[in-house]
Formats: C-alpha cells, structure tokens, sequence
C-alpha cells in the first residue's frame, strides 16, 4: 500500500471540504472495497478522509412512508434493525446476505451505492426501490445515479449522505452468488411501488439495470407463472469465469420468478 | 523510511489502554503482529476470504486485514490473546480443543473469535446458524464438522458456566 494522509473529520462538511481542498484525496465508508484496493495499489490516494468520525451518517429512521438509512450504516445494522425488518424485510434480507458476517459488520451501504460495483448487492434495490440518494449537496434519484459500471452521478467530492427508500407494497430480492465472494452472479430485486413495477438486476450486466421485459409481464400480473417462456438477451451480458452469459441470462429468468415467489 | 503520514492512535487491545504511532497505511493485522508483538492473529488469504486474521472490534467479528489500524481509534479491539482471562483456555478453546476442531490450528484464532461474536448474539446456535456464520472463515484440514460441534459444545459450556 502507498503511503497516504489521513484525517477523520467529524462533520459532513468538513468532509467535503477536505476532499475539496485536497488534490486527489478518497472518502473512506467501511472500506471493504477501498483497503483490498489500496493494497493491490490499484488506487494510490494523496489523502484519505474517513468519515467513520461524522455522527450524522449513522442510523434509520422512518419519516411519513419512507425509510431514511444514513449513509454510514453497516449491512449488520441494517438487516438486524427493526424499522427495516417489519417495514421493508426484503432489504434486511438483502443485507444479511451480502459477503460474509465480517464483510457485514464494516461494509456500510453509502459505500456499497457510491461503488457501483456491477455485482454489489445495494444496486438493485435502490434501483428496484425507486431510493434516492441523499448527498451533502443534493437529492439523486435512483434512475440518475447509476452510470454504468463503477460510474454514478456523484461529482468530485459529493458525499452520500443517506439513502431514502420509499416503501412498496411488496417486494423481494433473490440472489444467485458466487460460494465465494458472496456477491451476485446475478440477483434479481422485484417491487411493486406507487409507480408501478419495478425490477432491476445486478451481477448479469455491466452493472445494474432495470428489465423493462419482466416489468411489463408482472404488471399485468404479479405472479411467478406470468414469466413462463421468459427469454432473456443475453448480448449484453456479462461473460467471465463464473457464468457465461448464456447462463447468466437463464439464471436473471429464474431469480426473477424466485424473488416474484417470494414476494407475493 | 521516515514516517511521513505517521498517526497516534489510542485503543484498548484486550483491556489494556493502548497509546501508538502507525503510518496511516498500517493494516490493524499488521499493527497487532508487528509493532504489538501479538502474533495469536493470523494472515491467510491477506484478501478478507479466509477469516484467519478476524479479530473484535467493540465486540464485532472484523477481518484485521482489511482494516486501517486507524480505522481502530477509540475502540476496544480483542484478539485470541485476550479471550481466557485468568484461565488457561477459554470454554470455547477447551471445546475445540476437546471435540478435535482443529488439527495445524492456523485458523483456528479467526473461528474463535467469529464463533465468540456468534455465541454473544445467540447464545444457543443451531448447526445451520453456526455454518452460516462461519462462512467466512475456512479451514483446509478439519472439513468443519468438528468445528461446527465445537462451537456448539463452546455454547453450551458458556451457558452453563
């Protein structure tokens, strides 16, 4: 690992300032993507400015119909935590199966958003979720945000503060991993919101995506049967040691009828 | 090398207050080995896979090889060093010491301290909860059954004791 400065300021502010003011400086979440990074020197960072100092980026809470989940919270925190169990348990679920208990216990889910990673798990449900991203500048719908393989509309320095999830009336996520990392070979995130169906896939494409196709049969009825014959494209899918895309996309039908199961 | 990033960080590792400068990159494995001469914390993977280097961070399993030390400041870190207290082996040392969950034993710190946080939360685990928890530490001798009934029997003798 290159050698780096180091602060941990303990406001929102004074974290954007910093990243700022510092040439080449990287926020630091839970660091479960960031440190393994840093030690294959595939980033090298002038500065890094942890923001496990900022009280404000921690908790859940519920306002009106929305679940409001601070940008610092742990994916232990956020499967184990009451409001999201009783309120929308398909992201508690979603959360407990992300890695592993340690990868848990330090990944955060602003990190996890602000990562993009095509695999990650969070992806889906923001997009499926209709979420939006709370930054220390702005609010980002979910539609906006994501860019495209590790790529979202977050500008030099702009900090995820929270992540604001209306709540559907139903929904669920089902997950395909990989037995060793724990991430998405593909996982496939359902919900029916106030705007319709919404589905949105991970791990299969070079990042996450809505499938427009399953939206339109599940509209005219939310049930497993209704994506009997279901062909996915696989052209644009991904294509590596894990899953041809073949595979891949047979495995987006058959996490989309499980998740439908699951949450009907 | 001068230290140009160098960091103080305070700490309580297994209830002792703790008071060191780290360079900023310092892994907090790399800190409790090296500077702090506890080496019961192994490095397997060095990828956050295999769990040899989980350590407690305020109670939490963590990998310490994915940690900053810094990320550690004003928290109470317990590593294998600090889990039997007065006693020569911790229940849950003595259970996997009896029930044969280990045989090189170069996992078996980061199975501790995992199963430690697992026991704390359900202090009655079942095989499967035990198995789910324990995905993210592996073994290459035992095959893990006699991990798993060692934990269990860990369990039980923490209950009772």
């Amino acid at each position: 690992m290159h050698d780096f400065a180091y602060h941990r300021p303990t406001s929102l502010a004074a974290a954007v300032r910093l990243l700022d003011d510092i040439d080449d400086a990287s926020a630091l979440a839970g660091g479960m993507t960031l440190v393994p990074t840093l030690k294959l020197r595939l980033a090298a960072p002038a500065a890094l400015v942890d923001l496990g100092g900022i009280a404000a980026l921690a908790g859940i809470s519920v306002a009106g119909d929305c679940l409001e989940i601070a940008a610092m919270t742990t994916h232990a925190a956020v499967t184990a935590n009451d409001h999201v169990r009783t309120r929308l348990p398909a992201l508690a679920a979603l959360a407990g199966r992300i890695g592993d208990p340690q990868v848990r216990n330090r990944g955060t889910i602003g990190g996890s958003v602000a990562n993009n990673d095509p695999a990650a798990d969070y992806p889906a449900a923001v997009l499926a979720l209709d979420a939006r991203v709370v930054t220390d500048r702005r609010e980002i719908a979910a539609a906006d945000f994501f860019r495209g393989m590790f790529a979202t509309a977050l500008e030099p320095g702009e900090i995820i503060a929270a992540l604001r999830f209306p709540l559907p009336a139903r929904a669920a996520y089902a997950k395909f991993s990989n037995p060793a990392s724990g991430y998405a070979i593909v996982g496939v995130m359902v919900a029916q919101t106030r705007n319709g169906v919404r589905v949105a896939v991970t791990g299969a494409g070079p990042a996450v995506f809505r499938a427009t196709d399953i939206e339109n049969r599940l509209e005219r009825a939310f049930r497993p049967s209704a994506l009997d014959g279901l062909l996915i494209d696989a052209a644009t899918l991904n294509d590596d040691l894990h899953a041809d895309r073949a595979y891949r996309a047979h495995l987006v039908a058959v996490m989309a009828r499980r998740a439908v199961a699951a949450a009907a | 090398m001068a230290m140009s990033n160098s960091v103080n960080v305070r700490f309580d590792l297994n209830d002792e207050a703790l008071s060191v400068d780290v360079e900023a990159r310092t892994l907090l494995v790399d800190l409790l080995r090296g500077q702090l001469g506890r080496t019961g914390t192994h490095v397997g993977c060095d990828t956050s896979q295999c769990g040899a280097c989980v350590v407690l961070v305020d109670g939490r399993s963590v990998k310490s090889c994915t940690m900053l030390a810094v990320q550690a400041a004003g928290t109470c870190v317990r590593t294998i060093e600090g889990v039997s207290g007065d006693a020569a082996l911790h229940p849950l040392q003595q259970a996997f010491r009896e029930e044969h969950g280990l045989q090189c034993g170069f996992c078996t710190p980061g199975m501790i301290m995992s199963a430690l946080e697992l026991i704390d939360r359900n202090p009655d685990p079942s095989d499967r909860d035990i198995r789910h928890w324990l995905s993210g530490n592996l073994c290459r001798c035992t095959g893990y059954r006699n991990i798993v009934r060692a934990v269990r029997s860990g369990a039980r003798a923490m209950r009772d004791g």
